[in-house]
């Protein structure tokens, strides 16, 4: 069967992000004083074809942790798209 | 004493740090990313540049380059390693340095003249240089924020090599670049024998180009890959 996936990588709190910081700062500036944090992630769109989701799923988180997201500085969470 | 400079596609220092090797007195042999053999060298390095396009992270995609493999295990065998600018960050993706490198605080591409303190010198790349002295060397990048998830185990072991400082070796917020943690521009690794750091010192490498500051770091690893010999 042919799924996709949606794989959300975040940076994990607390660690420098910059784009976060500044957009943070520009949303206060244009009045939204009670946005508290605005941070900065990236969505990868994979289209896999697998025997089942549970393999699928497998294969993805698999791809999470030895390419698409750095353990250092990210986090990661893998959704199946509808 | 041949010295493999990795070239991956879009690596552009190969050849300025090939000239400054050279000037120290070392055996540059340029190397391209898809070859998985490199017996017989004795020090590698990974040069500036946008390797892969910088895509997906930088230094991502080139940490899965065949020539990796054999980086890692020379390494591992404590072979002298350097990473300079894109070099580091894909040392730090390929887990042979602590640490990642994020887009630079203000988000601004920072190509200039900095000052850096030297923190120790028992990394290959600080061993002729002295504690204390500050060189002026050229920062070129936009992903040159330095972060880690445990700073203080890296401060702690003391795998800091080299510090932003002001022209007096002073470390201030007003002379950290690009935001990093620590003020923090060079990492090694425990034995010494990997280092990364930001700014470029063979662009530093003759009195012409301003400054030959950098010549003290390139010099020191030459050295050690003449004395290393795994």
């Amino acid at each position: 069967m042919k799924l996709t996936f949606e794989v959300t990588i975040s940076r994990k709190p607390g660690l420098s992000d910059p784009e976060g910081t500044t957009t943070l700062k520009a949303l206060h500036h244009l009045g939204y004083s009670g946005v508290e944090r605005a941070s900065f992630g990236r969505v990868i769109s994979i289209d896999i074809e697998a025997k089942n989701e549970r393999a699928a799923r497998e294969l993805v988180d698999q791809m999470c942790t030895k390419l698409l997201a750095n353990p250092v500085i990210e986090s990661y969470a893998i959704d199946l798209a509808t | 004493m041949k010295i493999a400079v990795v070239v991956f596609p879009g690596t552009n220092c190969e050849h300025d740090i090939a000239h400054a090797l050279a000037l120290a007195g070392g055996e540059p042999d340029l190397v391209w990313h898809t070859d998985d053999d490199l017996s017989g060298a004795e020090g590698i390095v990974l040069p500036g540049g946008f390797a892969h396009g910088d895509y997906l992270r930088t230094g991502a995609i080139a940490r899965f380059s065949p020539v990796m493999s054999e980086v890692e295990r020379l390494a591992t065998q404590g072979v002298p390693t350097l990473g300079i600018c894109n070099g580091f960050q894909i040392l730090c993706e390929a887990g042979l340095l602590p640490g990642a490198l994020v887009a630079n605080m203000g988000l601004k591409f920072i190509c200039k003249p900095v000052h850096l303190r030297v923190e120790s010198t028992k990394s290959v790349l600080t061993s002729a240089a002295a504690v204390g002295q500050v060189l002026q060397i050229p920062l070129n990048s936009y992903e040159g924020n330095f972060v880690a998830d445990d700073v203080n185990a890296i401060e702690d072991e003391g795998l800091v090599v080299l510090r932003y400082s002001d022209t007096e070796g002073r470390i201030r917020e007003s002379a950290n670049p690009n935001g990093s943690t620590n003020a923090i521009a060079c990492v090694s690794n425990a034995g010494g024998n990997v280092v990364g750091l930001m700014p470029h010192p063979e662009r530093a490498s003759e009195q012409i180009l301003g400054s030959a500051d950098g010549m003290v770091l390139v010099e020191s690893f030459v050295e050690s890959v003449r004395s290393v010999r795994v």
